[in-house]
């Protein structure tokens, strides 16, 4: 922002020394990610990647190595760029964000994190300090992005994310979209999924109720028929990949 | 305001804008010309450095975030009068034309060697995917990187020793042409 | 004519093995032609390349553009006050005063002119308003905001098809007289005898084929430090320029400066592909910005003005029909082309031929006709239209002839392959005279399409896709075969702004048989320092290393007409040949006089030459270097050295072809593409080192994809260009090309004094059809038949659906 001269601001505060921000913990069921945790460690957590295979999913086409190297789950949250994939990993697997300011800590879901294009809850005086992920047994979750080329933004991304009852029946599913104009995550999709057994049927009406659901603008990328058709095909995608590992998981 | 940093093994301090890039510095100030400029927006990949081994773009990190640091450029690669095996490997195998590309291109490969000694093709390429070049379409950089995995050179703990300079180029010994 | 087939290098993804050179021959040869490593390497390697930007000379400023931010505007007012009062701010040009100093507008390559600052209007989005100069880069930029400018905004003009309607707004209103967007008409081939072709035709396919507007964005911008000194009223001007000499002549002309007072300096160059032949407003500014303030002025553009300002390529619309009979014989082709050349007709095309050398898009097939009929028209966009490998519109010839032999054999129900083989000129019609004016050097086109087949294993892949097909899976395979026409060229036909594309060299070899060699081309990375070398160490028999080439200095070189169109090896390469041959030959003279034999009773081997029938007594080349520069009596006629100089005007061009063959995968779901496989079979004639020809070949082979798949510089309708960045302009990395495979024959040139073609562009311009016709390939069954570049996963899924649209 400020190389491309849209930002000037006139202080400017170098975080990446606040080395205590940069952790992977567990904590009985929650996984704890520290707001200055780079994409390069996400994705080199092995433990990330057997709790959350839709971070290694994500990060692996976020940018490229190099910036990941740099880029920080913290700064991609705050920047809120609606193309930006880790608001949607963040959402599905009902991540919190821990933000800290003068008056002590707060603890917002992360659906309520983000109130529009470039903008966040975290005010002036804050800093989010941390993500919460919650950890539940048999699930599994996946995204998949389609992009015009390696390193490009998305055209169009969705993520997907549940755990499975005893019964084999979803407990909980969520599903979230990228860059398509899409506020939270697919809730018509998940009230008509949960408590039921996955299944191809429900998955290609969640791809349909998906593609309704968001609210893409047309640009380089591609025209808004595309993007619709995309948030379908791409959500089928997931919810079966995120199926077949949550039946596949150990983690109890 | 004051930076300090070691370059290429050398210690550097020098009073800067906040707002300089860490590509600006080492190009203008320091006049390491070697690590390049090519876009507005992170996209190329030409000034790729080692940023306490890591690569990062340089012209995404401003200097002052680059303060108490330890930065290699290219112009520390070679240890001593030593080429190293990646340097080696580009001129082996016609991975570079313009050279443009090159210097980030040959930083990034030390980083991946340094980490994974004996890369497939796919991970080299997923190595540099972030790091454009025009002339070459890769695959000889690909073979490059490989001839120095399969060249690793004799003791890897040679610090490297080429510290900032005012030159502009430096004479090549002509028994390195042909080789 | 000798002709060669080899084995195929680089069959297999492991790749690094190098066969030895055919063309050079004997192994026990030591130096000359084959594959060596590159001279240019060790400096590049340890960082010290030397690029314009590198520069720092005592005292050096930093100037920088102001850009206009809409594509069609009166300008009513610029104000610079604010930015004059900028700390560190020394100068700022705008239009007014160039005016003053009668430099406001210059002279393109195409007898067009072009503002080096708006003065009246503002013709495209980034064209150039003002120039600021100050101590460093960061105040110059800063002071760019402080500007005001006033615009009256004017309707634009961003459909080329639009440009010749009745209300159209008027672009070029500075030219006396202008009432429309018309730039050129041009036309080659027989109209009447191809339309009467058509009429008897069992089958014609008729398509629109877009070529869109792309850019070569080399990965240094372009840029140039400027040092004028005002006592000598001398000019060293530091450039990213590929023609430096043309630049010079210009330069006087534009700038008044004589032109022995002007020097021009190409450093090393980080990419050029036809964007840095160009006279940009950028470089007039840092010699104008030097002269005012009597400092050193470097002006280096970002990305986002190289993308946006700088020469781009292609934009052809081209309505393309090709007739044959049902059996499947090509018998004509036809095309109607609208160009869009921007604002300013820039473009740098030899005079005769304002379409560059299009009319080779008869291809590498015998026809009965052919006609073309180019248009030329100013539109509200950036100005340009020569450049990107190749600059002379071969690329857009290739790309449609192509992609119109593919839907005939699509409508045939014919293989593609075995359609091309079934029409290809053989190799007794050489030289062949194709329809439209060209004679067609030498080639034996069916050896290289079936070497590529082999090496594709393309009855085996043909065989994958049916059970691929079988399964609903889109799998395609896309073949191309080109012929280029490069070298440009014999001086009666081609000039540009009136000189002629000969191309000088000269060659000294010093008293202990080391030597210089000069040359006119300028290398952007193709290895000139090396290939050169090799050539005269092929022709007298010294080791490459004991040659240094120098280029890229007019005042150490001399004069021809840059790189570019691939003729370094063409022209240059005959130059450097011929000059050798000419050195060597006086070298016969000075040792007959040394061994106090006859010059006839001499025999040449490799560095020496020694008396017929007993070659025990001779002289190497360092031997007559030494007395030609010693105190042997020289025979009559025979100066005392041993040098050379010779300017070379090509006979004809020279006729590289080559034979593609592409493999994709399409995810039907997404419209993603995956280029899976790359066969690539070249023949430039003679090789003279392999490792860099296929280094040439690999990098076209990305460009192509970037082409196929990604690039394109679009323009909204307010005429915003919306490929500004390379966030939106995008190029290949390593994951979008696969590991090329790469194959040769070797039918050399018979006028060329090696025998070689060139290779610098073909990889650009055959790869585009192979990877658009296997994308099409792979959608047949869904009933798709054409599509424009690029195909990005929005326009292949839109075409997968029935819904393809061109690009513009
Ligand atoms: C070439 C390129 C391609 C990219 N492609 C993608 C992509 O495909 N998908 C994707 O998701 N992302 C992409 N990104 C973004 C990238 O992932 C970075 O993570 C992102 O730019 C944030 O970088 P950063 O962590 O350095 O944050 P910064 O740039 O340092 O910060 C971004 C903003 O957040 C604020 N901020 C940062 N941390 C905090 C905090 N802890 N509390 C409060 N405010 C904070 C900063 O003040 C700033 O306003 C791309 C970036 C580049 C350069
Ligand atoms: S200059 Fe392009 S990524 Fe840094
Ligand atoms: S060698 Fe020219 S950009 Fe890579």
């Amino acid at each position: 922002m400020m190389k491309l001269r849209l930002a000037r601001p006139e202080w400017l505060i170098d975080i990446n020394d606040l080395r205590e921000l940069d952790f992977i913990l567990r904590n009985g069921d929650v996984l704890r990610v520290g707001a200055m945790t780079r994409h390069a460690t996400l994705l080199e957590s092995a433990e990330v990647s057997r709790l959350f295979p839709i971070v290694s999913d994500a990060e692996r086409v976020i940018a490229d190595p190099t910036v990941r190297n740099r880029g920080t789950i913290g700064g991609s949250l705050c920047q809120a760029d609606p193309a930006e994939d880790l608001s949607t990993v963040c959402e599905v697997l009902r991540g919190s964000a821990v933000i800290r300011g003068p008056r002590g800590e707060r603890v917002i879901p992360l659906t309520e994190f983000h109130q529009g294009p470039y903008e966040t809850a975290v005010a002036q005086n804050e800093l989010l300090t941390e993500v919460r992920f919650p950890i539940r047994p048999r699930s599994g979750s996946a995204y998949e992005k389609v992009e015009r080329r390696v390193g490009d933004w998305a055209i169009v991304a969705a993520g997907a994310a549940m755990s499975l009852a005893d019964d084999g029946t979803m407990d909980d599913v969520a599903m979230g979209l990228t860059s398509v104009g899409l506020a939270g995550t697919v809730t018509e999709a998940e009230d008509l999924l949960r408590g039921k057994a996955p299944s191809e049927e429900l998955f290609v009406e969640a791809g349909r109720i998906a593609a309704r659901a968001c609210d893409p603008v047309a640009d380089q990328r591609g025209p808004v028929d595309y993007k619709r058709h995309l948030a379908d095909e791409l959500t089928r995608r997931v919810l079966r990949r995120a199926a077949v590992r949550a039946t596949d998981s150990q983690e109890g | 305001m004051q930076i300090s940093m070691t370059v290429n093994g050398a210690e550097v301090t020098n009073v800067i804008e906040p707002r300089v890039l860490l590509v600006h510095y080492i190009r203008d100030v320091l006049r390491l010309t070697g690590t390049h400029w090519g876009c507005d927006t992170s996209n190329c990949g030409t000034c790729v450095v080692l940023m306490d081994g890591t690569p990062v773009k340089s012209c995404t990190v401003l200097a002052a975030m680059a303060d108490g640091r330890d930065i290699r450029t290219v112009e520390g690669l070679a240890a001593g009068g030593t080429l190293d095996p990646v340097q080696q490997g580009f001129m082996e195998e016609h991975g570079l034309q313009c050279g443009f590309c090159t210097p980030g291109m040959m930083l990034t490969a030390r980083a991946l060697l340094d980490k994974n000694p004996h890369p497939d093709d796919g991970e080299i390429r997923e190595a540099i995917s972030g790091q454009i070049c025009r002339c070459t379409g890769y695959a000889t950089i690909v073979r490059s990187v490989k001839w120095a995995a399969e060249h690793p050179r004799l003791s890897d703990n040679e610090q490297a020793d080429a510290g900032p300079s005012e030159e502009f180029a430096d004479t090549i010994p002509a028994e390195e042409v042909r080789s | 004519m000798t002709t060669i087939t080899e084995a195929p290098e680089n069959v297999a993804a492991e790749g690094a093995h190098h066969p030895a050179n055919p063309a050079a021959g004997d192994a026990d040869r030591p130096v000359g032609h084959g594959r060596l490593q590159r001279k240019e390497d060790p400096r590049f390697v340890r960082g010290k390349g030397r690029y314009v930007d590198d520069l720092a000379l005592p005292g050096m400023l930093h100037g920088a553009i102001l850009r206009s931010p809409v594509a069609h505007a009166r300008l009513v007012s610029v104000d610079t006050s604010a930015a004059l009062a900028h700390p560190g701010v020394v100068a700022v040009i705008t239009g007014k005063d160039l005016q003053g100093l009668g430099l406001a507008w210059m002279p393109t390559l195409s007898a067009d002119v072009q503002a080096v600052l708006a003065t009246d209007k503002v013709r495209f989005h980034g064209q150039e308003i003002a120039f600021v100069v100050a101590e460093d880069r960061y105040a110059a930029r800063d002071a760019l905001e402080l500007v005001e400018v006033e615009y009256d905004i004017l309707p634009p003009l961003t459909d080329v098809r639009k440009a010749m309607d009745p209300d159209a707004p008027v672009i070029r209103d500075d030219l006396e007289g202008r009432t429309d967007n018309h730039i050129f008409d041009w036309e080659a081939g027989n109209k009447a005898e191809t339309d009467a072709v058509f009429a008897s035709a069992d089958v014609i396919v008729s398509q629109e084929i877009v070529y869109p507007r792309v850019h070569p964005a080399p990965m240094e911008t372009c840029g140039a430090v400027a040092d004028f000194d005002p006592v000598e009223g001398a000019l060293t001007l530091y450039e990213t320029s590929q023609a430096p000499h043309a630049h010079r002549t210009l330069f006087a002309i534009v700038a008044g400066i004589p032109e022995h007072k002007i020097r021009i300096v190409s450093p090393d160059i980080g990419g050029g592909f036809g964007n840095k032949v160009g006279i940009y407003p950028g470089y007039v500014l840092a010699v104008v910005g030097s002269i005012v303030t009597g400092r050193p002025v470097k002006w280096m553009e970002d990305r986002s003005e190289n993308l946006m300002s700088t020469s781009f390529a292609r934009d052809y619309v081209m309505q393309g029909e090709i007739a044959a009979t049902k059996d499947g014989k090509i018998l004509a082709i036809r095309t109607n082309v609208l160009a869009d050349h921007g604002a300013f007709n820039s473009t740098a095309q030899p005079t005769k031929y304002p379409a560059g050398f299009f009319h080779i898009f008869t291809g590498s097939y015998d026809l009965k006709a052919a006609h073309c009929a180019v248009t030329g028209v100013y539109t509200n966009k950036a100005p340009g239209g020569v450049a990107y490998a190749c600059s002379f519109r071969v690329t857009e010839a290739v790309y449609l002839v192509e992609r119109l032999v593919d839907m005939l054999a699509h409508r045939l129900e014919i293989d593609p392959a075995e359609l091309r083989i079934r029409n290809f000129i053989q190799p007794d019609q050489f030289p062949y005279a194709n329809k439209t004016g060209w004679e067609y050097d030498s080639g034996e086109y069916e050896r290289a399409m079936r070497l590529s087949m082999e090496i594709a294993g393309y009855d085996e892949l043909r065989r994958e896709q049916a059970e691929k097909r079988a399964r609903g899976e889109l799998m395609g395979i896309g073949i191309s075969f080109f012929t280029e026409t490069v070298g440009a060229g014999p001086r009666k036909h081609m000039d540009i702004v009136g000189l002629g594309m000969a191309d000088g060299a000269e060659l000294r070899i010093h008293p202990t048989g080391k030597a210089v060699v000069r040359i006119s081309v300028q290398s952007q990375g193709q290895g000139h320092e090396t290939t050169f070398a090799q050539i005269v160490a092929e022709e007298i028999g010294i080791p490459p290393e004991d040659i240094d080439v120098v280029h890229g200095d007019t005042d150490q070189t001399p004069f021809g007409l840059g790189t570019y169109g691939s003729r370094s090896t063409p022209v240059s390469g005959a130059a450097v040949a011929l000059v050798a041959r000419k050195v060597r030959e006086k070298a016969r003279f000075i040792a007959a006089a040394m061994l106090e034999t006859r010059p006839e009773d001499l025999e040449w081997e490799k560095g020496r030459w020694f008396v017929k029938g007993d070659p025990s007594i001779g002289k190497t080349l360092a031997e007559i270097a030494m007395g030609a520069h010693g105190t042997v009596a020289l025979p009559e006629g025979i100066d005392g050295n041993l040098d050379a100089e010779v300017t070379y005007d090509p006979p004809n061009l020279t006729f590289p072809f080559g034979a593609y063959i592409c493999v994709v995968d399409v995810d039907p779901g997404t419209g993603h593409v995956t280029v899976r496989r790359f066969i690539a079979v070249d023949d430039c004639g003679t090789r003279i080192n392999p490792m860099i020809i296929e280094g040439q070949v690999h990098g076209g082979l990305a460009d192509g994809v970037g082409m196929a798949l990604m690039q394109i510089i679009e323009f909204d309708e307010e005429g915003n260009c919306l490929g500004g960045s390379f966030m939106d302009y995008l190029i290949p990395t390593a994951m979008e090309v696969p590991d090329w495979e790469t194959g040769f024959t070797v039918t050399p040139s018979p006028h060329h004094p090696i025998g070689a073609k060139g290779v610098g562009e073909s990889a650009t311009v055959g790869s585009p059809p192979a990877i658009v016709n296997a994308i099409v390939d792979a959608l047949s069954p869904l009933g798709v038949t054409h599509m424009d570049m690029p195909c990005t996963p929005a326009r292949v899924w839109a075409a997968s659906q029935g819904r393809a649209r061109p690009p513009i």
